[in-house]
């Protein structure tokens, strides 16, 4: 990459905002929101890996948080109690997301053929099989702990050094939400870097050509079949890696944080946020992660304030809010809220080309 | 064998079930080849209105059959004019949008559906009792109740008034050009936006049909219910071919066979190592089967490559 002086002066304060961040949300909003913002960084990653899958390839896969269960599950397995392993975290992080990843492959194999919403149902499917066997893995051989879900997992560690610790350095006081801050903020930063030189090389490049036209993209010398897999495979490394991190960082699983809806929850990040394009699905991330925990802390207190009493569940009027908030949006800007340049383009050229678009991408059954 | 012709029951019922509903998602796909995610919801809300409606009438001291008919129209309307403005507030401004748009919309509105019942109806369960007794029949060691044979019936009935009014009508007509190509019917005189309005409503007709019949059989209501549902019958529509109204029907049917046989069996298959809460696995299992053999579900016409 290039390393000009314009580059660096763009990218110094950035860095030193993200570096400093958790210390000015702790000073500003307290300690759970950067808790919340190690969150929303685990979301971006598995956003980011499933745009590869929808934004790039154009395969639509409604059961995407089964990576996630995949590579949080092996983390659990290997670094708890459960079966007393406790491996460390550079062994079980890379297995976790090799796991994830021949899923990836597993899954991807048989449902080459199909096409759009029929891929969307088949790939529901296998989330929700995934998610059913988690939950009843417990008899007649305890593997899963079942619905309980499994506990006491080990803190993220490297050596003896904890991020589920704090620590004081030069009289800084330093929290284990804050380190696992600036861990998951790393991996983030890789899957970024990963996403936006894939974008750009033969392989992003031939996604994209399977997206808009397979044939096509088969004729010029693409390998779909391969290629195809390679998303696949690709997107579930991410989400295995991200589950990872979130068992650790969580220390406990169960089967309960793996549902369809979070596949839902991811989709709408990469999509809301605009597919294919990374700045777009990160802000998405973002987005979908702080609107809901903002709704949460305005629902009960605004209603406080307007009727004098809270008339409704806070917790069923944040959910409301946000699928209005989904809908609104989705309304404003049907594109994404950041879109790729390409997409935007296509979108703000004239009829006849916007209609072929949409006949070529997730080119359907008819 | 008694086992297997009540699960065979059990399958036909909930299959009919499916089928309803699944005929509301391949309707919808079928003209604008968009996932209706708030489809399920839509159950969901007239099984609700049904029931406040059944106990307000007889609470009003109507007669128990006149009760059940009329709380039934009253969910239908309610769906139909529910199912109209959802396509005219989160889908009709998209139909130019790219494909996944509206997707998002639907989820929305599905969370925002969802939301609003807890908020109205609360979030327990509530038992849903007909104001009549339902005497069961012994067929060869299986039972079946007059709930579930209605149940079959009333399916049956509305699905051949379905194909009768989509192949013998002008609104059917109208409903088939569009769905083979829009821009043709246009030309043609056909008034897209109102043959897509109708197809909502009746889609969402057909929903609380499904609600109130669902709710009936289990006797229980809850506001979360017609999310699963929702997906299952999603999954029998494409297992039948996703556009293709009979293939919906056999798809419901075939789904609600395949899961309790699976259920009913899936213990002494695998040796008791797997339990009958493996049933949705099932289910899903051979979905993906049947995909991968015939991409298309079982009678969706075969995929042209695209010229």
């Amino acid at each position: 990459m290039r390393t000009n002086h314009k580059s660096i002066s763009l990218h110094a304060p950035l860095a030193i905002a993200l570096l400093a961040l958790p210390f000015i949300i702790d000073a500003l909003f307290g300690h759970g929101w950067v808790r919340i913002a190690d969150f929303a960084l685990l979301y971006i990653m598995l956003a980011l890996g499933l745009n590869i899958v929808v934004g790039y390839a154009g395969l639509l896969d409604l059961g995407y948080i089964a990576f996630f269960a995949v590579g949080a599950y092996t983390y659990a397995l290997l670094g708890s109690p459960q079966f007393g392993l406790h491996w460390p975290m550079y062994v079980v992080l890379p297995l976790g997301a090799l796991i994830a990843c021949g899923f990836g492959v597993l899954l991807g194999a048989p449902t080459l053929k199909l096409r759009g919403d029929y891929l969307a149902i088949v790939t529901l499917g296998f989330g929700e099989i995934i998610r059913i066997f988690l939950n009843n893995l417990n008899a007649p051989v305890n593997i899963t702990n079942g619905p309980q879900g499994i506990s006491a997992i080990d803190p993220l560690q490297i050596g003896s050094f904890s991020f589920g610790s704090s620590y004081e350095w030069m009289g800084v006081r330093v929290d284990d939400v804050h380190l696992h801050y600036y861990l998951f903020l790393a991996f983030t930063l890789l899957v970024i870097f990963v996403s936006r030189r894939l974008e750009d090389s033969r392989i992003g490049r031939a996604w994209v050509a399977i997206r808009e036209d397979e044939v096509a993209a088969s004729a010029m010398g693409i390998n779909t079949r391969n290629i195809k897999l390679l998303a696949f495979a690709m997107g579930a490394t991410f989400g295995g890696i991200s589950g990872g991190l979130f068992a650790g960082f969580q220390g406990f699983v169960s089967p309960e944080s793996f549902s369809l809806m979070e596949s839902i929850m991811v989709l709408c990040m990469v999509v809301l946020g605009g597919m294919g394009n990374v700045g777009g699905v990160v802000l998405g991330g973002v987005l979908l992660v702080a609107l809901p925990e903002l709704f949460r802390n305005a629902a009960g207190p605004v209603q406080q304030m307007l009727l004098g009493k809270v008339v409704v569940d806070p917790e069923s009027l944040r959910m409301l809010m946000f699928g209005l908030a989904l809908i609104l949006v989705m309304l404003w800007r049907p594109a994404g809220i950041w879109p790729s340049t390409q997409r935007r383009r296509e979108f703000d050229a004239d009829d006849s080309v916007l209609h072929q678009e949409q006949e070529t991408v997730y080119d359907a059954s008819k | 064998m008694e086992i297997f012709f009540q699960q065979i029951i059990n399958g036909f019922v909930q299959g009919s079930v499916y089928a309803l509903v699944a005929l509301g998602y391949t309707m919808v796909y079928g003209i604008l080849g968009l996932i209706n995610f708030a489809h399920g919801e839509v159950v969901m809300i007239g099984a609700m209105i049904a029931l406040t409606a059944l106990q307000a009438l007889l609470a009003a001291a109507f007669a128990p059959v006149l009760a059940v008919l009329l709380s039934l129209m009253v969910a239908v309307a309610v769906c139909m004019a529910l199912g109209y403005s959802i396509e005219r507030i989160a889908y009709r401004p998209l139909r130019n949008a790219p494909r996944l748009a509206p997707l998002i919309t639907a989820i929305g509105v599905s969370i925002v559906l969802q939301n609003l019942a807890m908020m109205i109806w609360g979030r327990e369960y509530h038992s849903f009792n007909l104001p009549f007794a339902s005497t069961s029949h012994h067929l060869g060691g299986a039972v079946m109740n007059d709930v579930q044979i209605v149940i079959v019936i009333v399916a049956l009935v509305i699905m051949a008034g379905l194909m009768w009014l989509v192949h013998h009508t002008r609104t059917g007509r109208a409903m088939r050009a569009v769905a083979e190509n829009p821009a043709a019917a246009t030309l043609m005189g056909v008034d897209i936006n109102r043959v897509i309005s109708v197809t909502f409503m009746i889609g969402s007709a057909l929903a609380a049909i499904a609600g109130f019949m669902v709710s009936a059989n289990y006797g229980i209501v809850h506001y979360y219910m017609g999310f699963m549902l929702g997906l299952k019958a999603f999954t029998a529509a494409v297992l039948g071919g996703i556009g293709n109204l009979r293939g919906a029907m056999l798809g419901g049917v075939l789904l609600g066979l395949i899961e309790s046989l699976g259920a009913g069996y899936i213990g002494d298959l695998s040796g008791g190592f797997l339990g009958s809460h493996y049933q949705d696995v099932f289910a899903f299992f051979v979905l993906i089967a049947v995909l991968v053999f015939r991409p298309s579900g079982l009678l969706g016409e075969k995929l042209a490559e695209r010229a």
